[in-house]
C-alpha cells in the first residue's frame, strides 16, 4: 500500500526511469531518473543541513523544476515543504518562512535580501540554499554543487520511511487576523486525493498536465502528483506566462496538453483573450476548474471554443482539497444562467450538510457542507483554538470539517453553492479573507478606518471596495493603490475605493457591514 | 500629453481608478509594479488599445517593459500605427 507520495516517485522511476517527468518553459526536462537523483541530491544535502523528520522546508522561488525537485528533495529528508509566494510582499513571505519556523529554506538569489531583511525582525534567520535563478533544474543542481565543494559531500543516505500520517506539505491561505494561516497536510491527505482523480480521471502515462496554478495552491498538488503516479508528464507554466491568455492558448496546442487545471478567471481570459481560433486542440482531454464560480456564460463561450474535451468543476477548500465534483454537460443548455452545481460528494470523503449546531437540515434546505475523511486536514499550524473551531465532532464521534460554505442539497446527492458563513471570499481563485485587506490598509499612516466590502460584478466577478475614513490627510486613490502593491498580494488590492468621513456603526458599536454594501 | 496617451489615460481612470484625481496620473506613473494594473487589467487594456487603435499586441508585449507607464503605452502603440 502507499506510504507516502514519494512513493510514486519510486515506481515511476523505476518503471519509466527515462521518461519526461517535468518540461519548464521555454525549455529545459528532466526526465524520472533525473528528477529522482536532484531531489536525493536534496535529500543528503537537507539532512547535512540538520533537517530531520517532521521538520518544515521553506521553498522560496517562482515556478521551477528547481523548485519542484527542491519540495520532492523536502519529503524525501522527511520535512514538509513549504512553497512560499514569489510575489507576494516581503513581510509576508518571511512571516510565513518564521511562523512554521523552517528549518531550512531554499530560495531565489533575488530575493534574499529584502527576506533577510524582514526575516531578521522575526527571529533567527534560518540557513539558505541559494539559486541564482530558477528554471530548468540546472540552478538547483549548481547550488548543490557549490555547497559539495564549500562543506564538503553530503552523506548519500536513503529516502526517510515516512507515513501517512506524516506532513507533506503547508499551504497558507489568507487569514482574517491579517496574518496568513499554515494548513497542514499529511502524506494520507495528498495520496487518497490522487488516488481518488486516478479512479475518476483514469490518467494515461502519455497524459501531459499543466501546471498553471502557483505551488502555494492547492491546485498544485493534482498538477504535480498524479502526473508522477501514473508516470505521466507535467508542464509547468511560470506566473507571468499564465497570466498572458494568447501566449497560453498557444501553449496549450504547441505543447500538446491533454489536461488542463485553472481557476475559471483563466479559462474565461483565454476565451475572450486568447485567440483561441487560430490553433488546434486535439490532444486536449480533461479541462477541470476550481477556486470560484464558473459564469455559465462563459463557460459555454470556453465550450463553444473548445468543444473536444470533459469539463469538470472541482470543489473544495484547502483544508480539505477537492471534495466535491461535478461533470459539466458537452453542451450546455442555451437556457440556462445558473452557475453548475459543485456536484456530489468525492468517494474518499462523507459529507453533510449541517446548522450551526451540527444538526442536519430538512433536505434541500440550506446549510453548511462539513466533511469527514482521508482527505480532511490535520490541522492550522501553530493555531489549536482555529483548528478546534474548524472541527465539530458528532455523536458517533465522527470528526467533521466544517468547510465555512454555504450549500443545498437536490435529494440525489448533488450540492450547490450558495455562499459563505464568514467574510472569506473567492476572488479569480484567489482566497481572500476581507479582515485580511483592513488589516494591510489599516498599516496605512493617514489611514483611520478601514472596512472592505465583496461586491458582485456584472460579469458574476467579486469585487472588492474599500471604505476608507482618514485621520486628516485626505487620501488619494492613486497612492492608496501604490501602497497595497507594497503591503498585500496583488490579487488582495480592492478594486475601488470609498472615502468616508466616518464608517457606520451598529446599536453595538460595530462596523456595519451591511449598511456599507447597501451604500455599494 | 498626446491624444493617443489621453485616450490610453482616460480608459484607465475609467476602469481601474474610479474616483482618483486625474491630475496625479500622469506619462509616467508606474501602472502595473505602481499596482494600479493587475493581470486582469493588463489583459483588459491590451485588448482596448487593439480595438481601439486597429493595433495588434503581441503576447510578450503585455509585459512592463511595454505597458508600465502611460508614455510607454504610447510609444508601442505610435510605433504600430502606420506612418
Amino acid at each position: 500500500m502507499t506510504q507516502s507520495l514519494l512513493d510514486f516517485l519510486t515506481a515511476s522511476a523505476a518503471r519509466r526511469p527515462d521518461h519526461v517527468a517535468v518540461e519548464a518553459l521555454p525549455t529545459g526536462a528532466l526526465t524520472y531518473r533525473e528528477l529522482d537523483r536532484l531531489s536525493d541530491r536534496v535529500r543528503d544535502r537537507l539532512r547535512q543541513m540538520g533537517v530531520r523528520r517532521g521538520d518544515r522546508v521553506g521553498v522560496y522561488a517562482r515556478k521551477s523544476i528547481d523548485a519542484y525537485a527542491a519540495m520532492l528533495g523536502a519529503m524525501k529528508a522527511g520535512a514538509a515543504y513549504v512553497p512560499v509566494d514569489y510575489a507576494a510582499p516581503a513581510w509576508r513571505s518571511a512571516f510565513i518562512l518564521s511562523d512554521c519556523a523552517v528549518r531550512v529554506v531554499v530560495l531565489e538569489a533575488s530575493l534574499t535580501a529584502g527576506w533577510r531583511e524582514e526575516a531578521a525582525k522575526l527571529g533567527e534567520v534560518p540557513p539558505l540554499i541559494e539559486l541564482a535563478e530558477s528554471g530548468d533544474g540546472s540552478h538547483l543542481a549548481a547550488a548543490l554543487t557549490a555547497l559539495d565543494e564549500a562543506a564538503g559531500v553530503a552523506p548519500v543516505g536513503d529516502d526517510e520511511p515516512v507515513g501517512l500520517d506524516d506532513l507533506a506539505y503547508i499551504l497558507y491561505t489568507s487569514g482574517s487576523t491579517g496574518k496568513p494561516k499554515g494548513v497542514m497536510l499529511s502524506h494520507r491527505n495528498a495520496v487518497s486525493y490522487v488516488d481518488w482523480c486516478s479512479d475518476v480521471f483514469a490518467p494515461r502515462d502519455d497524459d501531459r498536465f499543466s501546471s498553471h496554478a502557483p505551488f502555494h495552491f492547492d491546485l498544485s498538488i493534482l498538477d504535480l502528483y498524479v502526473p508522477l503516479k501514473h508516470g505521466a508528464t507535467v508542464v509547468l507554466i511560470a506566473a507571468d506566462q499564465g497570466k498572458e491568455p494568447a501566449g497560453l492558448a498557444a501553449l496549450i496546442a504547441e505543447r500538446r496538453l491533454t489536461v488542463w487545471y485553472s481557476t475559471p478567471t483563466i479559462l474565461t481570459m483565454l476565451a475572450q483573450y486568447g485567440k483561441m481560433e487560430r490553433y488546434g486542440y486535439d490532444a486536449l482531454r480533461f479541462v477541470f476548474f476550481a477556486g470560484e464560480v464558473f459564469p455559465v456564460k462563459h463557460l459555454r463561450a470556453l465550450q463553444q471554443r473548445l468543444p473536444g474535451p470533459r469539463y469538470f468543476n472541482l470543489y473544495g477548500p484547502t483544508e480539505t482539497n477537492v471534495c466535491t465534483y461535478h461533470e459539466i454537460p458537452a453542451a450546455i443548455d442555451e437556457s440556462r444562467t445558473q452557475p453548475f452545481p459543485i456536484g456530489r460528494c468525492c468517494e474518499q470523503f462523507t459529507s453533510r450538510v449541517v446548522d450551526e449546531e451540527g444538526v442536519d437540515v430538512a433536505h434541500g434546505a440550506e446549510g453548511e457542507l462539513v466533511m469527514a475523511g482521508p482527505g480532511v486536514l490535520v490541522g492550522y499550524w501553530n493555531l489549536p483554538e482555529r483548528t478546534a473551531q474548524a472541527f465539530f465532532v458528532d455523536t458517533a464521534g465522527t470528526q467533521w470539517y466544517r468547510t465555512g460554505d454555504l450549500v443545498t442539497e437536490d435529494g440525489g446527492g448533488v450540492f450547490t453553492y450558495v455562499g459563505r458563513r464568514d467574510r472569506m471570499v473567492k476572488r479569480r481563485g484567489y482566497r481572500i479573507e476581507l479582515g485580511e485587506v483592513e488589516s494591510g490598509l489599516y498599516k496605512h499612516p493617514d489611514v483611520k478606518e478601514a472596512a472592505v466590502v465583496a461586491f458582485k460584478d456584472a460579469d458574476g466577478g467579486v469585487r472588492l471596495k474599500a471604505f476608507l475614513s482618514s485621520n486628516g490627510s485626505p487620501l488619494s486613490v492613486i497612492t492608496l493603490k501604490q501602497f497595497c502593491a507594497k503591503v498585500l498580494p496583488a490579487y488582495m488590492s480592492p478594486d475601488v475605493f470609498g472615502f468616508v468621513d466616518a464608517l457606520p456603526k451598529t446599536s453595538t458599536d460595530k462596523v456595519d457591514y451591511q449598511r456599507l454594501a447597501e451604500m455599494g | 500629453m498626446d491624444p493617443i496617451e489621453q485616450t490610453i489615460k482616460d480608459f484607465i481612470l475609467e476602469s481601474y481608478l474610479l474616483g482618483a484625481d486625474p491630475s496625479q496620473l500622469t506619462a509616467d506613473t508606474p501602472l502595473i509594479t505602481g499596482g494600479i494594473l493587475d493581470s486582469l487589467a493588463t489583459v483588459q487594456l491590451s485588448l482596448f488599445l487593439e480595438q481601439h487603435f486597429h493595433v495588434e499586441i503581441a503576447p510578450h508585449e503585455t509585459a512592463t517593459d511595454y505597458l508600465d507607464t502611460i508614455a510607454l503605452i504610447g510609444q508601442l502603440v505610435r510605433s504600430k500605427l502606420p506612418s
